[in-house]
């Protein structure tokens, strides 16, 4: 992880003056209490050149789309431990749907089977990344899926 | 800001800012990073709005990183929300520098207002916005403000220039401090203090209060007296403590400031900032244009380099090139 991270430093400081700024939300919906991951990837995310929200431990779907809702976010990713992701992550998925906020790229990390990763992604989330994964494997995912800078239109009718 | 704006506008701007004013929270999520991001479309959003700006008591939070600001902030939302505000918060956190990233994390001290749908919190990087960053947080505030936040807090760490001038750009500026900070001329470098109209000394169960209390006292007794009176209260945000009587005073200074004329005052000298904000912006944008043209950014620099020129003079040479 550390040379992971080490290496994105150097390619996201040319990045960071080429392209825009990417807000990214990093969330840990539900009950368990390990967010090292998610803080690891939320300063790695920063040294890719990415502004970082980080919400803290305990989230409910209702929380997490409603803070990237506010912070118009381009991306959400998820960090999920305890295995309560095969309810989590579908209500958050609908949530984001009723907001119209189809356009806001979903990955995951943490602990997921790998075979339940198929049915994850089904719900409309782009990536699952487990335990292993480089920051900068992360990052570039982020780059180059993430949605083209906001413009006027938005979805979703309150 | 790449031209003037121009008079013909998007109808899906006019929708989208529509959209705000009848208080739709993606609408403003939306605006606000059109500002941010300095879009094409900016200065007609801000020409939209600017009909239905200027009701909003705009709240400037500053101090030291650690000094339970964001816990303030909480407790204040929750404060005016009992009073039936609509409150909107813009928690700026600094850039990188190196890799233009930031970590934002002002927000998880806000939870508590989750589910509030007149609650909206914005979180901010610095981001080195060429025209100050103090110039786009009040664009920030001025939409939250058309599109119906009675108060909007602003909040920034009181290091850096940039920052403590985002905080003083409000009407009311709340500087916090917490006692047992190390050596007491630190924790009041003079120029914070100076912008501030209430002193918060959070953390007040600690030890050290009424020595800071004592300093406190006794650096604004060396102020040239002002007809406000600069209150120093005492809060502990974590317990909520205090926190009414500080949403008492700013509304008792923003009374002040109304009634006597301070308010026209500073309104104009926050605009002259901002208006002279944009024209450094508008014109380094011009030469940052000509990074590689003949004669441009580049060749200047060279020529700099070699001596062939001084600062002044390239400054002047690329200035008027920048408009041929």
């Amino acid at each position: 992880m550390e040379s992971g991270s080490q290496q994105s430093t150097q390619s996201a400081a040319q990045s960071a003056t080429s392209s825009r700024n990417i807000r990214v939300l990093i969330a840990k919906p539900g009950l368990d209490g390990h967010d090292r991951g998610a803080k690891v990837v939320t300063r790695g995310l920063r040294d890719a050149g990415m502004e970082v929200i980080y919400t803290g431990l305990h989230q409910t779907p209702d929380m997490i789309v409603e803070a990237a809702l506010q912070e118009d976010v381009d991306a959400i990713g998820l960090s999920i431990l305890s295995g309560a992701h095969t309810v989590l992550f579908p209500r958050i998925m609908k949530l984001l749907g009723e907001n119209g906020m189809d356009d806001v790229l979903v990955f995951a990390g943490g602990i997921i089977p790998p075979e339940e990763v198929e049915q994850i992604k089904a719900l409309g989330i782009q990536a699952v990344f487990g335990p292993g994964t480089t920051i900068e494997e992360t990052a570039r995912f982020i780059r180059q899926n993430v949605r083209p800078a906001a413009g006027l239109s938005t979805g979703g009718v309150q | 800001m790449s031209s003037a704006p121009t008079r013909e506008v998007n109808p899906a701007l006019i929708e989208l800012v529509q959209r705000g004013i009848n208080g739709d929270r993606r609408a403003l999520a939306r605006c606000i990073t059109l500002i941010e991001n300095r879009a094409v479309e900016a200065p007609a959003l801000m020409h939209q709005i600017y009909p239905h700006i200027g009701r909003a008591h705009l709240i400037g939070i500053t101090g030291a990183p650690g000094s339970g600001k964001s816990t303030l902030t909480n407790e204040l939302i929750k404060e005016f929300r009992k009073r039936g505000r609509k409150v909107g918060v813009v928690a700026v956190d600094p850039t990188s520098t190196l890799t233009g990233g930031a970590v934002l994390g002002d927000r998880i001290r806000m939870l508590e207002n989750f589910g509030d749908k007149d609650v909206f919190i914005r979180s901010m990087a610095t981001r080195g916005q060429l025209g100050g960053l103090a110039s786009m947080t009040n664009d920030v505030a001025r939409v939250m403000d058309a599109f119906g936040k009675e108060i909007v807090i602003l909040e920034t760490v009181g290091v850096g220039q940039d920052e403590v001038d985002v905080a003083k750009a409000a009407h009311t500026t709340l500087l916090v401090e917490v006692p047992g900070m190390g050596d007491d001329i630190q924790a009041i470098k003079a120029g914070v203090l100076e912008i501030a109209d209430m002193i918060i000394i959070n953390k007040a169960d600690r030890e050290g209060v009424e020595k800071l209390q004592l300093h406190l006292k006794g650096m604004l007794s060396l102020a040239p007296r002002r007809e406000w009176q600069i209150p120093i209260l005492r809060t502990i945000a974590v317990q909520g403590e205090g926190i009414g009587e500080v949403a008492d005073a700013a509304e008792k200074h923003l009374v002040y400031l109304k009634n006597s004329g301070e308010y026209e005052k500073r309104e104009k000298a926050r605009l002259r900032d901002e208006l002279l904000g944009r024209i450094r912006e508008e014109v380094t944008r011009r030469v940052l244009r000509l990074e590689t043209a003949p004669g441009g950014l580049q060749d200047t620099l060279n020529q700099l380099e070699l001596r062939q020129l001084d600062l002044d003079q390239a400054a002047y040479a690329l200035y008027k090139k920048s408009f041929e």
